[in-house]
């Protein structure tokens, strides 16, 4: 057994971080990245069944087209808070915050983030925001739509205020993970891992950190000038008090177009992971994937007209943001082929994570194809604010990032909790979740190209049967996460344990054990080619892999 | 692919192919001169998706397939390809010049939609929540948009509050209506009938239901039309009249005729009623008062009831107001005893 060794031999006491200490301050000012990633996990699940549940009660909301369970102000609060909760609270800390804070230190090799307080305190930032968000439900709700657009926003009754607050206040939670992220990454290197041997996640997680501390400040800043208008009655965006609606609507897309990348970005990192492990190969065209992720970043700022072809902006600019928001349509095609390409020759294996890749290559291929018919200006006209938009974004962000981060979270599970699922209602619940989702939003492209707009209480009749089908679709996937909850808490208490490496990941945080010890590293791991999957080997005894390696990391003497 | 065309039609859009003429699939019928264009362009990019959706697809489950791994053991395949410059390079520079081809298209069809013809008819859209006002070169105002077939209409648009947007499906015409600015857009429609109208830019509680339509005339009937539509004051009995004010013009949105309370007081029976005002003193209804409600109306408000309606100084002339007070009046003459105060 001489020949196999790593990391996880250190933890064979069964020290691990989990029980590195024990209480409930040691968790609430816990300055260690594995369990604020925790905190933050708990967090956003929590938010995610909120947002959940908002979706369903809409969708019942749309089986007839007049009241079916509530009146129209309901509806409209309904949809908004859906939107927010979804956007802010969930999908844009999902993956850096929660995964990313778990894994990126391990899979750099490094003991924790650059700077551990500055993690924990945007986890409290985080809560704070979430608070005001709660806060304004409790007060009445919001009913603006969660792009909050002018005059509207400033002119209905509604906590339209103490949630702009709260957004606000969340912006600086992404902004801290953002900073921290990127200097991680610069300074906390070992000397071995140079750029082109890091993991694609992190060349994601570092694209979207650029986004993350560039952009925010200008939503920051926004919901910031639409607080004074409303509270004081400074003109801005409302044209009564002469101000500009459309200038808001610029200053919000330039945050939240962005903002759709720091979503997709780090979802595509973890896609990149997933394919390459269940392929059993190393990935293929790796620079072309982190150069993509890195002008994805870069052209992002310069699309967000794309969002007002018509809002009255002029031709011109139209012309303009058509034209680059085609040129960012590139480096996720490249992604796409190069996912595919890493397929061939592999040796591929179906656990739940690699169906949920596989999941992603034909959801994201349809919400991003579906992109082109929204970016070219003739059709944009006729599909702008209908379903047709739902169904893209729903496409993008539910079958692109949603899949992503449930692919994510069922790959570092093992390692996360140091305990196994069950592998066969996993691979239930993720097709049913693929199935329902399909039947929930498939159609209504086709409604949306019908004319049906979106954010309708009532609907006019001819549009009864795509609603009906929708929401059938959306109790299946439903159904779909309750299975999904089940067996994950489940093997919380009674999953078989985790060995170190249970899919043959050739990554660093396989390395060590599952789950880390609280230092994860005892010593800095010495790094070769990024996906070296030679070495990485099969072992019957206990279902798992284990890397065999020709030379030892610590300081030689060479052994045969 | 044709017949999971056929299967989806058959679940979602079967009974629509047979009630509508010119619906297909994807796309409602063709209305507008510009509707072709738009759908020619979205027929082009749906192919050229679905190709490439079939490629990924197709080339995933062939992968799927003949490099599954048989058990745990995995074996090593030296010389797997770990990159290919060249292939990488053309599937980084075809897409590209794809999608430089498809905004080229796209472009060219928004141009077309863009510029209207110098002969367009003009027509002014006023919004409102939650309501459409279409005012036509003789100061008519009609809650529908009458148009002439086979002649370019051009739209003035704007808002007396929020945003709203104006979309009818058939034409595939879509435009933000901005307060504080005037949009444009223009159309010219195929053949007489109806068609929708939606507001798609969100504002409040009856977004939904802020619905018209546009109502395409014969040759010459649009003139016949608005001439007899204008003349409806001298045509009709005033409080019938009044009642068709009361529905184009807004008032309905706010204030009920069957004792509803809404926004607004109901207007059933208030005509001679006493009511308390906000400041403490109370006001008989009467015709002066009402006058003075629709030309000042928040000289005297109704307790109970927020200081929320616009000003209709400028909008409706004397005789308009006599012929909504006559309507008023009659929902008390109709609506049995009241009590008097």
């Amino acid at each position: 057994m001489s020949s196999y060794q790593s990391n996880a031999g250190h933890a064979e006491a069964g020290a691990n971080y989990l029980n590195h200490s024990h209480g409930l301050r040691s968790w609430f000012l816990t300055l260690d990245h594995k369990r604020i990633g925790i905190l933050y996990l708990v967090s956003i699940l929590t938010a995610f069944l909120l947002g959940g549940i908002f979706a369903l009660l809409v969708r019942t909301e749309l089986w007839t087209p007049a009241e079916t369970i509530m009146d129209a102000d309901t509806y409209n609060k309904l949809f908004t808070l859906h939107g927010a909760v979804m956007i802010f609270l969930f999908i844009i800390p999902g993956i850096p915050a929660a995964l990313g804070n778990f894994v990126l230190p391990l899979m750099l090799g490094a003991k924790d983030v650059a700077f551990p307080r500055l993690n924990l305190a945007s986890w409290y930032l985080y809560l704070i925001g979430a608070l005001f968000s709660l806060y304004s439900i409790a007060t009445g709700g919001v009913d603006t739509g969660w792009t909050f657009y002018t005059p509207y926003s400033t002119e209905t009754n509604t906590s339209v205020a103490s949630i702009t607050l709260g957004v606000f206040i969340l912006g600086f939670s992404s902004i801290f993970t953002g900073i921290n992220f990127i200097v991680t990454i610069h300074k906390l290197r070992p000397r071995s891992m140079t750029w082109f041997r890091m993991p694609l996640l992190l060349w994601a997680l570092y694209a979207t950190a650029i986004i993350q501390v560039l952009a925010t400040p200008v939503l920051g800043i926004t919901v910031l000038l639409l607080f004074l208008e409303k509270t004081l009655g400074i003109g801005i965006f409302n044209p009564a008090l002469g101000g500009d609606p459309v200038l808001y609507q610029h200053f919000f897309w330039f945050y939240s177009h962005p903002a759709v990348y720091i979503m997709i970005l780090p979802a595509m990192g973890v896609i990149s992971e997933l394919f390459t492990t269940f392929s059993h190969r190393p990935i293929f065209g790796y620079r072309f994937i982190a150069y993509s992720s890195i002008a994805i970043a870069v052209i992002s700022f310069l699309v967000w007209g794309h969002h007002m072809f018509t809002s009255t902006q002029s031709g011109l600019v139209n012309t303009i943001f058509s034209f680059l928001t085609f040129l960012v349509a590139i480096p996720s095609a490249i992604k796409v082929f190069n996912w595919l390409a890493t397929m061939y020759k592999g040796s591929l294996t179906f656990q739940t994570p690699m169906l949920y890749a596989l999941s992603f290559l034909f959801l994201f291929g349809i919400g991003g194809l579906t992109g082109l018919f929204l970016g070219a200006l003739a059709t944009d006209v006729h599909l702008h604010d209908t379903y047709f938009i739902v169904a893209h974004f729903h496409y993008v962000m539910f079958g692109g990032v949603v899949i992503a981060f449930l692919g994510g979270l069922h790959y570092w599970w093992p390692k996360i909790f140091g305990r196994m699922y069950n592998e066969t209602w996993g691979k239930i619940s993720a097709l049913l979740v693929f199935i329902g989702f399909n039947v929930t939003f498939f159609n209504q492209f086709v409604m949306g190209s019908q004319g049906m707009p979106r954010r309708y209480y009532n609907y006019v009749d001819q549009y009864t049967s795509y609603h009906q089908y929708s929401t059938v679709g959306s109790y299946l996937l439903g159904f779909a996460f309750l299975i999904m909850a089940v067996y994950l808490l489940h093997s919380l208490f009674r999953g078989a344990k985790a060995e170190s490496n249970p899919w043959g990941g050739p990554t660093l945080e396989w390395e060590c054990a599952s789950p880390p010890p609280h230092e994860n590293f005892a010593e800095t791991p010495q790094v070769g080619e990024a996906y070296d999957f030679s070495g990485i080997e099969y072992d019957p005894e206990t279902d798992s892999y284990k890397k065999r390696r020709a030379v030892p990391s610590a300081p030689p003497p060479p052994t045969s | 692919m044709n017949l999971l065309i056929g299967i989806l039609q058959g679940l979602t859009a079967g009974n629509l192919l047979q009630t509508d003429r010119g619906r297909t699939f994807w796309m409602p019928p063709q209305g507008s001169t510009g509707a072709s264009s738009v759908d020619n362009v979205f027929d082009l990019i749906f192919w050229i998706s679905m190709f490439f959706f079939a490629l990924i697809v197709i080339v995933m489950v062939v992968f799927v397939f003949r490099y599954r791994a048989r058990g745990r053991e995995l074996d090593s395949k030296p010389g797997v390809p770990k990159h290919n410059f060249r292939l990488e390079l053309a599937w980084t520079i075809i897409p590209l010049l794809i999608v430089i081809g498809i905004f080229y298209v796209g472009l060219r069809g928004f141009l077309d939609m863009a510029v209207p013809p110098a002969n367009a008819y003009e027509v002014q859209v006023t919004a409102q929540r939650w309501k459409w006002l279409f005012t036509y070169p003789n100061g008519y105002v009609d809650e529908n948009l009458h148009v002439p077939v086979g002649r370019p209409i051009q739209l003035v648009m704007t808002s007396e509050d929020v945003i709203h947007s104006f979309f009818v499906p058939d034409f595939r015409l879509k435009m933000d209506v901005v307060p504080g600015r005037y949009s444009k857009t223009w159309f010219e429609a195929k053949n007489p009938g109806q068609h929708q109208i939606f507001c798609t830019e969100y504002c409040g509680t009856g977004h939904s239901d802020m619905l018209a339509s546009v109502v395409v005339h014969e040759p010459g009937g649009f003139e016949r039309w608005l001439e007899d539509a204008a003349d409806f004051i001298e045509n009709l009995p005033p409080a019938e009249a009044g009642q068709m004010l009361y529905q184009q013009r807004g008032c309905a949105q706010c204030h009920s005729v069957d004792g509803r309370a809404g926004i607004g007081p109901t207007l059933k029976g208030i005509f001679g009623q006493t009511h308390p005002m906000q400041d403490g003193s109370s006001v008989t209804v009467d015709e002066d008062y009402i006058r003075e409600s629709i030309l000042d109306p928040q000289a005297k408000v109704v307790a109970g009831y927020q200081p929320v309606m616009p000003t209709f100084q400028g909008k409706l002339k004397d005789k308009e107001i006599t012929v909504i007070i006559a309507y008023i009046k009659s929902l008390t003459d109709s609506g049995g005893e009241q009590e008097e105060g």
